[in-house]
């Protein structure tokens, strides 16, 4: 899922110095599942945005909502509902929902309530980690399923790179190499011969490098 | 001007026994302030962080949670949960300017003990030092 988490309240509320009717509007999916943008994070932030409006002594109208997804154009449709009650929309969804509502609603000011940080996962409760950076061009078969783009520092395509200590990556002494996984893996499966394939260098064209990326089905385009 | 500050607790079931074994007017005689309001739960585990906002929304100078002991939630982590989300509403209310003492998480024995009583007379006495809250100011 995509992770994020709650921007700093003063960081949002520097962003809706100027508005009186605020429209908080969650969303749920990826953010509900990682506890920052779903129903209960909107009530919390709206809470907040009252509060920090009441300790500058100003009014606001603050209006909570949570769609089903912001990352769909019939979902952001739904927004006409609340037309005419807001002067900002405060998305918690992530930063795909913000741009949705920024393209689809040219007209609306829009700000983000997260901080979108990564696709990841949670093996332990409230913790989340990277584990896929969305290159483009998957190569989890060649490496047990771990990801070295995402979970190795340096990103490398022919690791280790030999700074490790104890299998703990040198740049973030509490993260493990990655490429020790690796190898540890392919050695399980008796496919330790994989590692001696020299990776040739990398296209990141479709890792975003190349521009924007768009992805078109045509036997789903109408 | 003298200031009586308006102070909600929220005390879990096991935390409070006293509460409903002695009524007000006990508790007036222990030396249980008569400005906080008791808010009784199941479990502590079972409040919502925006039930907390709510009562800083609603005009409470200051708020507190009285839980069972880290080790011993008779609900196993209800106590841990609650001082977790106590812990993130200092943090949002220092993002806003505002003094995180005003909440405060208490992990008291189960049953009938002073301590209850403690940290009531500790944060009337602290909340009282703050003053009322920022966050009623005047609406422009």
């Amino acid at each position: 899922m995509i992770i994020a988490e709650r921007k700093p309240v003063n960081e949002i509320m520097e962003m809706v110095k100027d508005a009186k009717r605020i429209l908080v509007l969650g969303c749920r999916g990826c953010v509900s599942i990682c506890s920052a943008g779903g129903e209960r994070e909107v009530e919390i932030l709206a809470s907040l945005i009252r509060l920090g409006k009441q300790k500058a002594g100003q009014e606001v109208q603050v209006t909570s909502a949570t769609l089903v997804r912001q990352c769909d154009r019939e979902y952001i449709d739904s927004i006409d509902q609340w037309d005419g009650q807001y002067d900002a929309i405060v998305s918690m969804a992530c930063g795909v929902g913000v741009n949705f509502i920024a393209n689809l609603r040219p007209m609306d000011k829009v700000y983000p309530g997260v901080n979108t940080t990564s696709f990841g996962g949670s093996a332990e409760q409230g913790v989340w980690s990277e584990q896929c950076a969305g290159c483009g061009n998957c190569i989890l078969h060649q490496t047990g399923g771990l990801c070295p783009v995402a979970r190795c520092a340096k990103s490398l395509m022919n690791g280790p790179c030999g700074g490790s200590v104890n299998g703990r990556c040198e740049i973030h002494q509490n993260v493990p190499c990655i490429w020790q996984s690796i190898h540890e893996k392919l050695v399980r499966f008796d496919s330790k011969d994989q590692l001696a394939a020299i990776a040739p260098i990398r296209d990141w064209s479709s890792a975003g490098h190349g521009g924007p990326r768009k992805t078109v089905r045509d036997d789903l385009t109408v | 001007m003298s200031f009586t500050p308006n102070i909600q607790a929220y005390c879990c079931h096991y935390t409070s026994q006293q509460t409903l074994a002695e009524g007000p007017e006990g508790l007036k005689i222990d030396g249980f302030p008569a400005n906080i309001t008791i808010n009784r739960l199941v479990c502590t585990g079972k409040l919502e962080v925006s039930t907390m906002l709510k009562a800083f929304e609603d005009g409470a100078d200051g708020v507190y949670v009285a839980g069972c002991p880290l080790d011993k939630c008779h609900n196993l982590m209800g106590s841990q949960r609650a001082a977790k989300r106590v812990t993130a509403i200092k943090k949002a209310l220092a993002e806003l300017g505002v003094e995180p003492e005003r909440i405060e998480m208490y992990h008291l024995p189960r049953g009938f003990h002073p301590e209850f009583v403690q940290a009531g007379q500790e944060m009337n006495e602290r909340i009282t030092a703050l003053g009322a809250s920022p966050f009623k100011g005047d609406a422009k």
